[in-house]
């Protein structure tokens, strides 16, 4: 058991005492790789001063924002792809064009269109993001069982019933999963979308400690983006569980 | 799957819409030019070689770094799906290393690296690493044993296994993986572009955007979006072509 937590933890050690070796040794110059000692420093002052969370609730928002417009529109969006052939026949090669497409180079336009502050990064986020939720919302609604329509109508279900109590359910799963992607997407835009702007939020942050030569920054600037990411995965994760926990896959 | 170029007529609408609205005035012409004058643009940064010339550095970096990591995060994911130890070592660094924007790791290269074709390269190289990685680990982890096992049984070598049963199984996976990693090659190559280059789709757009070049803007941005999609394309059939076997 304490063998096998030590060979889990082994990668992450070596990692960090390698680290720490070539500072004390000289190996390396501090400057591309500052001691670790300093970059928790700087995460603790981060901490300590608000700046941290002042950066993060505002990359949070931005992203969280955006991608809550790409679920608005995508997900109806998918739906209708699936449930109405003109809809589909329009939309379906724009989101297969969408799809593969990288989404931040519409970040000039939307720089034209909505200025340099939040709007523009919100837009861009839900941007980036919608392509992929609208894919899984037609995917999810298109593989739902026939059998299981046919006996709902047959039982007597109303058309909105129909979609609210058996549609909707049996492609949450697929849908969810296509949020699980789409999320980490938009934060990785928000992120580059702020380095190339500046300002405020963990990427502004970091870009700005890249111009003034600030190493330590930088790393302290990782750590913080690779915080909110993981509490962003975990945020989705979390919400899966809650939504599908009359599903057979939460009981596993 | 398989239509012809009729199904892509709704992208024509879209244009014919786009060029209307600017034409009747609908849409200020210095927010969105008319199509018709974003084409012009297009044709003139061809004619002058200016596209061609950001197009080439561009998809070579995208290249080199997604190559790197196909061959890298193969050996990774196979590594991690066939051995304990190695996945029990590995593992948590991956899922530690999941979650970061991987856009977060454009500073740090820019440190190690500098701002030329190398930084981008480990980026974009970084960046794809992942998705090959789960993609081959999840499909050679997902092979049904009784294969394995009724090849052994058969007297294939290890090897053999490797090659005939378990990579053709895990292929569907290990190609999802792949496509992922190509729309993430592009993601970070006009992102790093965009930040900081002194050539590239990226650098061009960005470029053309600082000067107020708008129609030439939309062409660069309409170039790059053709490119991902041509890519997925291609990747698609080549998907279809090494999955022809399956029924």
């Amino acid at each position: 058991m304490i063998g096998r937590i030590a060979l889990r933890c082994s990668a992450f050690l070596v990692l960090l005492a390698g680290w720490e070796a070539a500072n004390r040794l000289g190996l390396i110059r501090p400057f591309l790789l500052p001691p670790l000692t300093a970059v928790a420093a700087r995460l603790v002052a981060d901490v300590a001063s608000g700046a941290f969370f002042l950066n993060a609730a505002v990359t949070l928002y931005r992203t969280l924002a955006g991608f809550a417009l790409a679920c608005v529109i995508g997900i109806p969006l998918g739906i209708l792809i699936s449930r109405r052939k003109l809809v589909g026949w329009f939309v379906e090669p724009i989101v297969s064009v969408g799809f593969p497409m990288p989404a931040i180079a519409f970040l000039p336009i939307f720089m034209l269109w909505f200025g340099v502050f939040d709007l523009s990064k919100i837009v861009m986020t839900g941007f980036s993001a919608v392509f992929t939720v609208i894919a899984a919302a037609d995917a999810g609604t298109r593989g739902v069982e026939r059998q299981l329509t046919w006996s709902a109508q047959s039982l007597g279900a109303t058309r909105a019933e129909l979609f609210r109590d058996v549609m909707l359910p049996a492609a949450m799963p697929q849908i969810l999963t296509g949020l699980q992607v789409a999320l980490p997407l938009a934060l990785i835009v928000e992120v580059a979308s702020e380095m190339l702007m500046g300002g405020t939020g963990l990427g502004g942050m970091m870009v700005n400690a890249e111009n003034y030569a600030d190493s330590v920054g930088v790393y302290a600037g990782i750590v913080e983006i690779a915080l909110v990411g993981g509490i962003a995965v975990a945020l989705m994760a979390r919400l899966r569980r809650h939504l599908l926990r009359w599903h057979p896959e939460a009981a596993g | 799957m398989r239509r012809g170029a009729v199904s892509y007529l709704p992208l024509l609408i879209l244009a014919a819409l786009w060029e209307l609205v600017t034409r009747l005035g609908l849409v200020s012409r210095a927010l969105l030019p008319p199509f018709s004058v974003v084409l012009v643009a297009l044709a003139h940064m061809l004619a002058d070689g200016s596209l061609l010339r950001n197009a080439v550095p561009s998809l070579l970096r995208g290249a080199a770094g997604l190559a790197l990591a196909i061959v890298a995060g193969f050996g990774l994911g196979a590594g991690m799906a066939l051995l304990p130890r190695f996945r029990a070592a590995f593992g948590p660094l991956v899922q530690a290393f999941y979650p970061l924007p991987k856009t977060a790791l454009v500073p740090l290269v820019m440190v190690w690296f500098g701002l030329g074709d190398t930084a981008k390269i480990v980026l974009i190289f970084l960046g794809c690493l992942l998705p090959v990685i789960l993609g081959t680990y999840n499909g050679i982890r997902g092979v049904d044993h009784v294969l394995v096992w009724s090849a052994r049984s058969l007297g294939a070598s290890r090897r053999d296994v490797l090659r005939e049963v378990l990579l053709p199984a895990a292929m569907p996976q290990i190609l999802i993986g792949l496509r992922t990693a190509t729309a993430f090659a592009f993601l970070l190559m006009v992102a790093s572009e965009l930040i900081i280059a002194n050539n590239g789709l990226g650098f061009l757009i960005g470029s053309l955007g600082d000067d107020g070049a708008y129609p030439a803007m939309f062409a660069a941005i309409l170039t790059i979006t053709a490119l991902g999609f041509l890519a997925d394309r291609g990747f698609a059939a080549l998907s279809a072509h090494l999955l022809r076997w399956r029924t």
